[in-house]
């Protein structure tokens, strides 16, 4: 496949592993931070981790779209849909995200609820117009890659005079998130995570451009690296990162030069600033409340807004008491580390969210990498 | 069953026709339907005996196999096939996968309330082509109808029954350590085809099923090696090559490891998947086998599959291993390692 099959050369992933070999410094160790569920899947996909020395280790970020919803939010999307009878519309990979009482959507379907995957919040505007007495409710979740296409939608909708269309707002941003990682005390107090840098997201990056991470370097002396979601952009990216270090450097670098520029898809940026404005505040899973770190719908588009339409109020839930995603979305502790991993909470049977998605960091370890925790003979 | 049209006042209307509770009730409307659409399309000197089950001859001292499937594919026609001929060649493979002949085919059919006769006759003329193609005939069946929302269209089960010669041992428990796992040919086109079609999906793609029945190409691969080199025949139909890997892994006890860069790929396939965040090792194959054989005999084996139209694309991708954990795993194309596991629900896309 062109485009694609260049960046998973074996003999260049080999060439840039032995460049990191080489230039790494064997006196220290070098944790990186991958902060998008992407790059998660890649390094695990690809078995990234076989071709890096041993000093080096890559934490798993908060990036996931599931993996930091809520079990709250999930409830406000199942109640809507069980108890208020509206066609709920949403992403595939939040059909298996553990809620309250033991259920998830894909459950709550089972139950008689009517839930809908889509590829686009254009699908559910397809499946609002075809059903004109029903109410259709997109659930609206993931970062700025997934936040124009929503406010899109809307737009659409206002166009079009459906009346029956609304959306589930539960957008984040990934500037806050890394904030919130920099400032937590496990970071920024104790050096308990020690996180010598980023790899910057992908997809995230094309939208906000790599601007928005010009901050953190500077401020928190933490080099940044934006990379593509492909095995050799992450390996290119962590060569880059090990450089910074060497060098005392601290600067976001863009290694994903084809698709990302330093400010962004404008017009995307314009359509979700018209369409959404920043919460005060908005629970992560994990994180717990992170200001500034979410999107609403803005008054304008309020009949749009199902929080409003519905007169939703969330309650926050906590986890499951042993279930440590939230220690594992801020890079406390590893996957394997939980109590629950492998045991009770496999993909099939996932209690907590880093389990659901392939892009979270337990789903990933368990369903690609854990051969690695038990010594495997050959034949 | 008498020349149809003389039977029955009019013949059904199978241009605008569709089919009605009365049709499903087991009176002179039932029997017509089963004369002018299904003995019409299957005829053959079995189902013509007239009665509810069907005699039989085997051959003398061959072992019987007997395997059923049901088929519930949405939608009912997709590129390179339909729900009939898949009906045929799903059933017809399992038996085949015991390295047995199948000789007949039981087919069971339920039907929604409203089904346009057409699209039914065009679903039998199919699965009666498939039939006729492999050489196996349909020799008893059953229709019911179900009310409207009932069904999905057309619901059909089929069962084969085959003959396997005295000393072929071939099961899911024989892998062994060394032993070489080849593929028939390039994976996920079936799964890639029916998704093309799918109302929230709809792109355009040349991708076609690979629906077929591989009888034969199974007796080429067999007379090409000693009888006991072939352990482990298996299609990889629903949860696609890796859930496969994984039932033979777990019966048989062993581990395996598989070269990423020699699985066969059509590049339409792997472009589909990498667009809609779906992995080819877990997409659906409906005409392609896996076949663990003792290494000494890949590559006649190789050979005898690559000489066959069904198996062109043959690969050799990998190797029987010692493993007490049961992993499949695999050297990724830029040689790092992963576990490559069962397939977990539904294969859901990812979101970016």
């Amino acid at each position: 496949m062109k485009y694609v099959d260049e960046f998973r050369d074996g003999a260049l992933a080999r060439r840039i592993g032995d460049n990191i070999a080489t230039e790494v410094d064997p006196s220290r160790d070098y944790s990186f931070m991958e902060f998008c569920g992407g790059h998660t899947h890649a390094i695990a996909r690809y078995g990234v981790a076989d071709l890096l020395p041993p000093n080096l280790r890559m934490i798993h970020g908060p990036g996931c779209p599931v993996c930091v919803l809520p079990i709250g939010r999930v409830d406000m999307a199942l109640r809507l849909a069980l108890d208020r009878g509206v066609m709920l519309c949403t992403y595939g990979d939040v059909m298996r995200v553990p809620a309250s009482d033991g259920l998830s959507l894909i459950r709550a379907k089972a139950l008689g609820a009517d839930i809908r995957m889509v590829y686009s919040p254009l699908d559910a505007l397809k499946l609002a117009g075809a059903n004109p007495g029903r109410d259709v409710v997109f659930f609206a979740i993931g970062f700025e890659t997934t936040t124009p296409p929503t406010a899109l939608a809307i737009r659409q909708a206002e166009r079009d005079g459906l009346e029956n269309f609304s959306v589930l707002c539960s957008h984040v941003l990934t500037p806050a998130a890394i904030t919130h990682i920099l400032e937590s005390p496990e970071v920024h107090d104790f050096r308990t995570v020690p996180i010598d840098g980023f790899v910057g997201p992908a997809h995230v990056s094309i939208v906000i451009g790599s601007r928005p991470y010009e901050g953190f370097a500077a401020t928190y002396r933490k080099p940044v690296v934006i990379a593509g979601f492909e095995p050799l952009d992450v390996m290119q990216a962590i060569l880059m990162l090990v450089r910074q270090v060497n060098d005392g450097r601290a600067e976001v670098e863009n290694e994903f030069t084809r698709a990302v520029t330093r400010d962004g898809n404008a017009r995307a940026q314009a359509m979700t600033a018209d369409v959404l404005e920043v919460r005060e505040t908005f629970e992560w899973r994990g994180l717990g409340q992170v200001p500034a770190s979410a999107l609403m719908i803005r008054e304008r588009y309020a009949a749009f807004d199902a929080e409003k339409r519905f007169e939703l109020n969330y309650r926050a839930v906590a986890d499951h008491k042993q279930c440590e995603c939230g220690a594992i979305l801020r890079g406390v502790k590893r996957p394997t580390e939980c109590k629950l991993f492998g045991n009770v909470c496999t993909p099939d049977t996932p209690m907590g969210s880093c389990m659901v998605s392939s892009e979270g960091a337990c789903a990933a370890h368990y369903s690609y990498g854990r051969f690695r925790d038990i010594p495997v003979v050959a034949a | 069953m008498g020349t149809p049209k003389r039977d029955y006042v009019r013949p059904l209307d199978l241009k605008t026709g569709r089919i009605d509770m009365n049709h499903g009730a087991g009176g002179r409307l039932s029997a017509q339907l089963i004369d002018e659409v299904f003995v019409r399309a299957f005829d053959n000197d079995f189902l013509r005996q007239g009665n509810d089950g069907a005699l039989l001859p085997i051959p003398p001292g061959e072992r019987l196999v007997m395997a059923t499937d049901a088929h519930v594919i949405f939608p009912l026609f997709f590129p390179g096939g339909d729900i009939g001929c898949l009906s045929v060649n799903g059933t017809i493979n399992d038996v085949a996968m015991l390295g047995a002949t199948p000789l007949y085919l039981s087919a069971s059919f339920i039907l929604e309330e409203g089904l346009p006769l057409a699209e039914l006759q065009r679903v039998v003329a199919s699965m009666g082509d498939a039939a006729r193609a492999a050489g196996v005939p349909i020799v008893t069946g059953d229709t019911k109808v179900v009310e409207r929302g009932k069904g999905d269209g057309i619901f059909i089960s089929t069962t084969c029954i085959g003959t396997v010669r005295p000393g072929l041992e071939i099961g899911g428990a024989r892998a062994r350590p060394g032993d070489a796992i080849l593929i028939s040919g390039t994976i996920g086109d079936h799964g890639v085809a029916v998704l093309s079609q799918r109302e929230s999906l709809e792109f355009e793609t040349t991708i076609e099923s690979d629906t077929a029945a591989l009888h034969t190409l199974v007796a080429a691969l067999l007379d090409a090696v000693p009888l006991d080199a072939v352990r482990v025949l298996r299609d990889p139909t629903r949860g696609g090559l890796a859930t496969t890997l994984n039932e033979i892994a777990k019966q048989s006890r062993v581990g395996m490891m598989l070269e990423e860069a020699a699985i066969p790929i059509l590049p339409q396939v792997d472009a589909a998947c990498e667009m809609l965040g779906l992995d080819p090792m877990y997409i659906a194959n409906e005409g392609k086998l896996v076949a663990i054989v003792d290494p000494e005999s890949a590559s006649a084996a190789l050979t005898a599959m690559r000489a066959h139209p069904l198996g062109r694309a043959a690969a050799l991708i990998g190797f029987v291993t010692h493993d007490s954990h049961r992993f499949v795993q695999m050297a990724s194309r830029i040689g790092g390692h992963r576990i490559v596991d069962w397939l977990s629900g539904e294969p859901l896309p990812r979101i970016c």
